[in-house]
Formats: structure tokens, sequence, C-alpha cells
């Protein structure tokens, strides 16, 4: 855990709380028996947005805290441990576009709303399976914006959408010219392919050639710090099962064979958090946020993924039942490290920064 | 009042810098600039040039050798800030340090902590001064993993010990003057029969063969110690205490290997790939399959380096040792394994010379470099034992045995 100041801890220690207390794994059951497609508790969200943790990013002026990314990591990844269903890591990307990219008038208009809650924003970039900003044929001519998006997160939720276009991001509001068709993935949240047509976009023009991709690195440390909290719980439930069951007239955690199993998942971790909150740290200081970004969610992809297997595996048969929990570690797992770049797209991205 | 004692502070550290560029100035031989000596955790024999003995002893004098070390025993008694700027001062005028080995990177730190009086004044200014070689006398023929089970005895003899039995992987046994050992002092007790003791390596009965590695160098013996006489007052601690104060010696051993795995230094890996095979137009490596290797390695090499600052913040912060130190050596020896590995399969069969026409110093010391890193996840606490550690200490899972 990186070292924290006191603002820091409180914000933690009160989002663990809330977690734990409030938002624990059966609350998700809920949100996935209700069926609704938007997959998130409005209640539940308005108490996040009370509590301030929709503005961390955003400036003072516009009705945020300004905290910065690494306490808005601290948030997600206590959310991410009972795997609450919201939509505050893709509000608080897209705000941090418009923070980026916007001009006042943007930002007046709407980083407020994104900060209370009023209304909610997500991003759109990819239009194909695949994480690929390269790939973007969506166009705007005379302020209409046509193209399609597929598996935006949120979606259902949103009210704005932060819109990848050839020539850069624009804001498109929901409503007129915007349909949704949606994409029930394997972790059962809000997924959906988009669909523009001649919708009204306004520019976000301040923020330079790179803003599209300052903007995706914001979006990779994010997730990578909501894996961060799933990956800390599998790992402890895990460790409480071997404590518990038994087998062979011994608790499991005595076998030596799984004893190493779970100091190699440690150690994993280990390296999993250093990265992640280098990433969100990065991001604070504005230095080497492209690598550093890059390192987070790639060693995410790579810690969660495994860890999401080994819960599995050593839960045994139990760990197969819908009853436990730690499927759905592994289901959203497996979303998360498709969205905002695989581990392949890291690779090559981290080589290409690299100069190889 | 806070800018003018910042003020104060900033000219203290002015003055501090200032002191060491003269310092420098005056004592660094230049013909040694860029040159290090390469230390590390284990001793190398050889003489000295006269620049290189002039160098240690204007650093030795002052203690800045061991810069943070008590002042009254011959370190430098420095802050940890001042500590930085010696090393940001050396770096900057292309100097080194040049006392090292394990004297001053595991035997003087546990000296100081469990030592007596007496002993911290004989032995620790000799090691700040880098006049005495030390080496390590623990694992033994069936003592190796199980190190507590050491059965090199020391019997009492009134006034003197007489040391009967074998150690072996004795690192630079041939080029020390001392060795710290544990040893066997009651036979009815594994963990406190074990008691820490200073031997000189010019006693009579003590005997040392060099033993050659797969890397072709000997930089371990095997020790036999026959009737062996050490006095009384070479008994570090208490009798029967020998294995806490081994193991609190061992930690610092950890410490020091973790981030010293093969495979640093030298070319990075990418561009011993561009070297090595082609290269396309936009200057990526053709070989993708090679690039996404070398990735995958760097990438984990990163956060590898990340948890090893964060383990030092952490512990800096709270006051004691991070559970996730624990963690590092496994990470670091495995992972400079890993990339020593890649470095080799990067050069083809140029990075598999043994000796002779046809390779560079570097290509031959690469070799040499793999090879010996190999003892890296084994020495100071195999893998598997870390493993053991991390399971059973911080995990709280139960004990297998």
């Amino acid at each position: 855990m990186a070292v924290l100041n006191e603002e820091q801890e409180m914000l933690r220690d009160m989002a663990r709380e809330w977690a734990a207390n409030e938002s624990p794994v059966t609350e998700f059951r809920k949100v996935r028996a209700s069926g609704a497609p938007e997959a998130f508790d409005r209640a539940a969200y308005a108490a996040m947005t009370e509590m301030g943790w929709a503005g961390i990013v955003i400036p003072e002026e516009h009705g945020g805290s300004d905290f910065g990314f690494l306490s808005a990591g601290l948030v997600v990844e206590e959310l991410g441990k009972t795997l609450t269903a919201t939509p505050i890591v893709m509000n608080t990307i897209a705000a941090s576009a418009i923070v980026l990219g916007g001009n006042d008038e943007q930002k007046a208009a709407w980083l407020p709303r994104l900060a209370s809650g009023a209304a909610i924003g997500t991003l759109a970039i990819d239009e194909g399976a695949k994480h690929d900003p390269a790939a973007i044929a969506t166009q705007v001519t005379d302020g209409k914006l046509s193209g399609t998006k597929a598996f935006v997160p949120e979606a259902h939720g949103a009210d704005l959408f932060v819109v990848a276009a050839k020539d850069g991001l624009y804001l498109v509001e929901k409503g007129d010219g915007v349909s949704l068709t949606t994409r029930n993935l394997t972790d059962q949240r809000s997924h959906a392919d988009l669909t523009f047509d001649g919708a009204k976009a306004q520019k976000l023009a301040n923020g330079g050639e790179s803003l599209l991709d300052d903007v995706l690195d914001r979006a990779r440390v994010l997730v990578a710090a909501e894996m961060l909290g799933m990956a800390q719980a599998v790992f402890e439930t895990t460790l409480d099962y071997l404590k518990q069951r038994v087998q062979f007239n011994q608790v499991l955690a005595t076998f030596q064979a799984l004893q190493h199993r779970m100091a190699d998942m440690f150690a994993d971790l280990a390296q999993m958090r250093s990265a992640v909150e280098a990433g969100l740290q990065a991001i604070d200081s504005g230095f080497g946020i492209a690598r550093a970004a890059t390192v987070a969610k790639a060693e995410a992809n790579r810690v969660m993924h495994k860890l999401s297997n080994e819960g599995i595996q050593l839960h045994g048969g139990i760990g197969m039942t819908d009853e436990y929990d730690v499927g759905f570690y592994l289901k959203r797992s497996r979303v998360l490290e498709a969205t905002w770049g695989s581990t392949s797209y890291l690779r090559d991205r981290f080589a290409a920064i690299g100069g190889y | 009042m806070a800018t003018v004692s910042q003020t104060d502070a900033d000219s203290g550290v002015d003055a501090f810098r200032e002191e060491v560029r003269t310092f420098v100035r005056e004592h660094f031989p230049q013909e040694l600039k860029g040159k290090s000596l390469a230390m590390g955790g284990v001793e190398i024999g050889g003489a000295e040039t006269p620049d290189q003995k002039a160098w240690r002893k204007a650093i030795g004098q002052r203690g800045w050798g061991t810069p943070t070390w008590p002042k009254e025993y011959g370190g430098g008694g420095l802050n940890r800030k001042q500590a930085a700027i010696l090393n940001e001062e050396l770096a900057r005028a292309g100097a080194y340090n040049p006392i090292g080995g394990m004297g001053v990177l595991m035997f003087g730190p546990t000296l100081l902590e469990y030592g007596n009086e007496a002993q911290k004044k004989e032995h620790i200014p000799p090691i700040c001064r880098g006049e005495i070689r030390w080496c390590q006398g623990y694992s033994e023929p069936n003592a190796g993993s199980d190190l507590a089970n050491l059965q090199t005895f020391a019997e009492d003899k009134g006034d003197h010990y007489l040391v009967n039995g074998q150690k072996t992987w004795t690192s630079g046994g041939q080029w020390a003057h001392k060795c710290f050992a544990i040893v066997r002092t009651d036979r009815s007790d594994k963990h406190n029969g074990i008691s820490f003791l200073l031997i000189d390596m010019d006693s009579p009965g003590v005997e040392v063969r060099p033993i050659t590695m797969i890397s072709g160098t000997s930089p371990f013996c095997e020790t036999f110690f026959t009737n062996v006489k050490v006095p009384k007052e070479n008994l570090v601690g208490k009798e029967g205490q020998g294995w806490t104060i081994g193991k609190r010696l061992l930690q610092h051993e950890r410490t020091n290997i973790s981030g010293a795995g093969a495979g640093r230094g030298g070319p990075s890996l990418s561009d011993l790939a561009k070297k090595h095979s082609q290269v396309d137009s936009n200057g990526k490596l053709a070989d993708q399959v090679l690039r996404d290797r070398i990735a995958d390695v760097e990438i984990r090499w990163s956060s590898f380096l990340l948890t090893a600052r964060r383990a030092v913040e952490e512990s800096k912060a709270q006051g004691g040792v991070s559970e996730i130190s624990s963690a590092l050596k496994k990470l670091g020896t495995k992972l400079g394994q890993e990339r020593a590995e890649l470095a080799i399969e990067i050069m083809g069969k140029q990075g598999l010379g043994w000796e002779g026409d046809g390779f560079t110093g570097p290509e031959l010391a690469g070799v040499r470099a793999w090879l010996y890193g190999k003892a890296t996840t084994i020495y100071g606490g195999s893998t598997e034992i870390q493993n053991n550690i991390i399971a059973k200490r911080v995990l709280g899972m139960l004990d297998h045995q």
C-alpha cells in the first residue's frame, strides 16, 4: 500500500467500511436478479455521490474535491473488492476527459453534474470486440456525429458519452440520433453497442493531439485499480477457505503444495499493487504516465487472470457453483482484461514506448 | 520561523555537499574514474593497485565507506540525507565506494546489534577501513535449507572452544581473514543449541578448499575445522543465541540479494535484440515473438523494481519491516534469471561463449553471470524456503512439518 496522507486514509477507510457494510457481493446479486439493463443500484450510486466519490478528480470550482487519481483509485479498489456494480469508474474517466480537453463552458456545463450524480458519463471508443483506438471510423460533419461503438460499458445508465471520432473526442448526449443495443456479457453488467446517426456533438478541443491516449491511460489505470480490489478479495477469500476446509483429516492450508501456490500469488499481488499504485501516482504527478499506465494494466491483467483461475481451482467443486462468489470475479475479470487493452495490446504498446 | 530554519537546513546540506566535493577532488585518483569494484555479496581476491589502495584508505579513514554506521566505531555517522548526498557526489565524480563485502553487508550490521562493546571496538573499525575480509560459515553438507541441522561442534574447554566440523559454500573463504560462523554448542536442542562464533581463518586446524562452480569460477569454498581453538571472547551474544542472531543476519543478506539478481547491468534486452536480430523500417524488432517476450519480462521487471521501492517506503513509514519484503528475494532472483536467459537466447551461440577468441569480454562475462545467477534462487534461503516463510509467517498457513 502506497504511503497515504491523512485525507487519503480517511477516504479509504470510509470506502472500505461502506463497501463491506452497504455493498457486499449480495448487493451485486440483487442487481443481477433485478434484470435491469443499466445494472446498478441508483440509490447506492446516490450514496456514493453524496460522499463525494464521483467528483474526486474534478476541480473544486466545478463541484469536485480534486483529490486526484490515487484517491480515486483507493475508492475504486474498495468497490472492486465487493464487485460493487456502479458506473463510478467510467463516470470518473468521462469527467477526466472533460477536465483535460473541455473548454470552460463544457466544464461548467458537465463537471458539476458528473460530480453530483445528476448526470452519468461514460466512454465510447472501440468499434469492434477488441480494443483498437487506431481503428476508428466514426466521423463528425457540421457538428453531427455518425458511427457505431461496440461494447460501451455503463451505456444504459449514461447521460453523456465521450465519443472517439477520427479527428478527436466529442461529447454526445443521449437522445436524438443515439440508439442502443444491449450486449449481455458474462459479467452481467451494462454493455451496449451504440449507433450514432447524426447525433449532436461538441468537440473536446483543448486537450491537444494526445487527448485520446491521455484519457485511455487514465481509464487503464482506474480499471486496473478495480481489478486490484478484485484480486485482493479473491486472494483473501481463497486463503480463508484453505484455512477452513478439511480433507484427509487436515486443514488444506497445511499442505505445502498449496502453501507455495499461495506464496506465489502473494508475490504476484504485491507486484500488481505496486504497478497499479505507481500508475495512479504517475497520473497525479504528470510524469511518465503512458509507460506507468501500460505497466499497471498489463500487471493487473496478468495477476488478476491468474488469481481468478486459481481462486476457482483452490475452492474445488464449490468454486464452480453460482452460490459462491469466486466465479463472479472470474467473469468480471475477463471482461476487464479485454477493456482498454488486452495483455498483447499492452505489451505491444510497452515495446513501442520503449522504442523497440 | 519555518523559513529561517529551512534556510539553515539548506545551508547545512550545501556545506556538506561542498565538503564531499572537496574530499573527492583531493583524494579520488582520476585513473579510477568510471571503474567500480564489483564486490557484490562475494569477496574478490587479487591485489590492489596503489591507486585503489589509496582511495580505499582515504574513504575508510573518513568512515564514508559505511556512511551511516556510528562514528565511535569508525563509521561515517551520517544521517540518511547526508548519505544520499555522499552517494550522489561519488556518482557525479565517477567515483565508487571501495568498502564492501560481507563485513559491510551482513556481519557489521549484525554485530552492531548483538555484539558487546569490546567486540564492536575490535571488529567494526577494520571493516569500515576495508582492511579485514569476512566470510560466512553457515551451510554444511547436511545443513542447507535445513540450516539448523548444522553439526559443526564447539566444545567448551574453559577459556576457549574447540571447534570441529565442516562448513561449505563459504563465500570468499580462500581470501577471508575471519569467519562469522554458527556452530553447535549443545546437541540436545536443535535451535537453542546453536551459537554465533567468530573464527580467525589463520588459526591452526582451518583448511580451505575452493569449489569450482558451473560458471568455472570458485567463489565458494569448503572449510574444514580440526581442533580449532577459539577464545571465549569471540562468542557473540549468549551461548544458544546463535540461531536468533544468525537469522537476523540472513535478513540483511536477503535484502542485498534481491536487487542483485543476474541479468542487470550492460545493455537492455531490447538494445541487445536490436543488435543481434532484424529491425523493421519503423525501428521495431522484426521477430514479433521475441519482442513480445522482452516486453513481458520488462513489464514484470518494472513492477518488481516498484515493489522494491514500495517495500522501502512502507518500512520507513511504519517503522518496521514491510510484509512484502519477504517476497522481494524470490521475485528479484527469478526475474534476474529470466532476463539472463533471454539475453543468452537473443545472442544465439554468440551468447554461449566459454573462452577464447571470437567473443567480446562482455559476452564472455555474460555467460558466466548467467550461470552464476542460478545460485541466487538457492543461496540465502532458497525460493522454496522463502515460500515456506511467506506461507507461515505472512499468510498464517499452518506448519506442514
